[in-house]
């Protein structure tokens, strides 16, 4: 298959004190060209670290590897940071978590925005700011000529993160990368970002992985969706076949916390799933989810692959899918 | 970004005007200062006398507007020892200490600062080390001391510049490199430091995601936000440095202000005092004044501050 985005076995691995920390421990995924596949998982499952891997902006400690990692059909693991820093910011662009210090507080954010395009496409800086006019007002940020002149800390969090998106946005990347976009923001804004992200990739046809915590998120804007635990997808599939069908226990777990209009009755507990992330130093021993999981048994020690369960349903987990189906998470 | 200026020109004149109060009333601190003037044998009478030819007698608030004004005109009366003006003596050798001072912050800054962005870059390493050694010697190291290594290896051994006036540029080299190592052991770690925390910043990061060039990322996005308290730092140092260096100036022959300071305070030549406090004070003023504003171009959000 031609995807844009092949990823085989993933890992990244940071030497600390008391071993080896080994937050991504092998993720495998296939991305199409204007597809967005959201990764879901609660903090500390290396879902930030993987999209600093797939960026190649890991810290400096951490090691990367992989049996794949292509982009385009160019491998990213071979290349030099230097080859790696030409398709940063211009075929791969990434936006943040953390709008409030994401941007330069010395420089305008008319600066920041054009000074990556200037780089990659080595046009004249009038052209990049008519470029950055034209994203800016795509983002829904009005003024967007006298905008250029402002410094971040004169914008509002919103605002910033609109900036952000517009300087993604500037060399028309392939694939973005959003690392929690809008958990900083209020649920207003959210919202307004994330139409405004889909609709952006919808005109302008990139691809987008989007990594976040929050399933009403990805109720949202995602097409597929691969759910993160410790280091690794436990189910992946369609949108649909997350939310109308989920299989692992985890999964279904995640979404019993979640009210759904019409169906939760008013006054009832929501779920949650107890227990907490196992500590990732070493390495993990069977099924990284056993400890928490309701359908524990001895099977659940050796570590089970991720298997299908559908046409492009996965999901990692020793019980049959007749068995995870029926299976219910007794709320609280 | 004007009304920033207003405040902090304000601001620097009522401390200028708090300066020369205080140090005009230095005069009086030392006690009588026409008992002083007048020697140990004097009578009563030529106390009095020296009292009405100086001007003691008057009101002191008339003395200090008096002083004032003349000082604004560049009069600081004449000095006690030499008889001379005093303004003449000290645009005499206040040159000579500007040159020292100016030469000074250059070199610490041109080797702290470089120094300090490459430790940061590569911690714990060789580099890192040798800033590490190099600062904590300077901290270490008596000024006098090494002034008399430096003289007994360069000048006498190797002949390579003289060993004390201040007639050329390289009678400055051995003066300067030892006020300028004094001040690189702070610049250096701030710089470090600075660096240090501002590379693990989020818009660095953001940065790199752009994909710009290393160097634009260090030397754009980093160093200028790490350089806020360098800036501040150095322009107390120079303060210092201009403020004159008693013993460099001593060790190396340069007749500076720092001397003549000292010289005068030894003489009770409190006019002349009472000049360099002012004008060593009102140097201090205006670096700092000069310190912010160039922090106020370096981050704007200092400027509605």
């Amino acid at each position: 298959m031609n995807s844009l985005l092949s990823v085989r076995n993933l890992r990244v691995e940071i030497p600390v004190g008391a071993g080896l920390l080994k937050p991504v421990r092998g993720i495998s995924l296939d991305l199409n060209k204007g597809e967005t596949l959201c990764i879901v998982g609660e903090s500390g499952c290396g879902k930030s670290l993987t999209s600093l891997a797939l960026m190649g902006l890991l810290p400096k400690v951490a090691r990367c590897s992989g049996d794949r990692l292509s982009f385009g059909g160019q491998d990213l693991l071979g290349l030099t940071e230097r080859q790696m820093a030409r398709l940063r910011g211009r075929a791969i662009s990434m936006v943040f978590q953390e709008p409030m210090t994401s941007l330069n507080p010395a420089y305008t954010i008319g600066d920041q925005l054009i000074e990556g395009m200037i780089r990659h496409d080595g046009v004249s800086r009038a052209k990049a700011r008519d470029r950055a006019i034209f994203l800016l007002e795509k983002v829904g940020i009005t003024a967007a000529a006298s905008r250029l002149s402002q410094f971040p800390h004169q914008l509002s969090g919103g605002l910033r993160q609109r900036v952000m998106i517009a300087m993604s946005l500037m060399c028309g990347p392939d694939l973005i990368i959003a690392d929690e976009p809008t958990t900083a923001l209020d649920v207003t804004i959210q919202a307004k970002i994330l139409r405004m992200m889909k609709d952006l990739q919808a005109e302008l046809g990139m691809a987008m992985v989007f990594i976040t915590h929050d399933l009403g998120v990805v109720a949202r804007i995602a097409d597929r969706i691969a759910v993160m635990y410790a280091g690794i997808f436990v189910e992946t599939g369609t949108a649909r076949q997350i939310f109308d069908t989920p299989t692992h226990p985890y999964t279904k777990g995640l979404l019993s916390c979640l009210p759904v209009p019409g169906k939760t009755k008013l006054g009832a507990r929501l779920g949650a799933v107890p227990g907490v992330v196992p500590a990732l130093i070493g390495g993990v021993q069977g099924c990284g989810f056993a400890s928490r999981c309701p359908l524990r048994q001895a099977a659940c020690d050796i570590e089970p692959e991720l298997s299908e369960r559908g046409d492009g349903h996965s999901c990692r987990c020793v019980h049959d899918t007749p068995t995870l189906r029926k299976a219910e998470w007794a709320t609280a | 970004m004007l009304r920033f200026l207003l405040t902090r020109l304000g601001l620097a004149a009522l401390v200028a005007l708090t300066v020369s109060l205080i140090s005009f009333s230095l005069l009086f601190l030392a006690g009588d200062p026409a008992v002083a003037l007048a020697g140990e044998a004097a009578t009563e009478e030529d106390i009095q006398a020296i009292r009405a030819q100086y001007g003691f007698d008057r009101p002191l608030p008339v003395q200090y507007v008096a002083w004032l004004t003349g000082a604004l005109t560049g009069d600081f009366g004449n000095s006690y020892y030499f008889n001379t003006p005093v303004i003449d003596l000290i645009t005499e050798r206040l040159p000579t200490t500007m040159r020292l001072g100016l030469a000074g912050i250059c070199f610490a800054l041109l080797l702290a600062v470089p120094l300090g962005v490459i430790a940061a870059i590569r911690p714990n390493s060789l580099i890192d080390r040798f800033a590490l050694f190099i600062s904590v010697v300077g901290q270490a190291m008596p000024t006098f001391w090494f002034s008399l290594i430096l003289i007994v290896i360069f000048a006498v051994a190797l002949g390579w510049v003289p060993v004390s006036g201040s007639d050329t540029w390289r009678h400055f080299i051995l003066p300067t490199v030892v006020l300028g190592y004094f001040a690189t052991p702070g610049i250096m770690r701030l710089t470090r430091a600075g660096m240090l925390e501002v590379l693990r910043a989020d818009y660095i990061r953001t940065a790199r995601a752009k994909g710009l060039h290393p160097l634009k990322i260090l030397f754009k996005h980093a160093l200028r936000n790490a350089a806020i308290p360098v800036v501040g730092l150095a322009a107390v140092q120079l303060g210092f440095m201009l403020g004159g260096s008693i013993v460099v100036e001593t060790i190396f022959a340069l007749n500076g202000a720092g001397l003549l300071a000292f010289e005068s305070i030894n003489r009770n030549d409190f006019p002349v005092v009472q000049a360099l406090i002012l004008i060593f004070s009102l140097i201090y003023v205006m670096l700092t004044l000069l310190a912010d504003l160039l922090n106020a171009w370096l981050d704007p959000r200092i400027r509605v501050a």
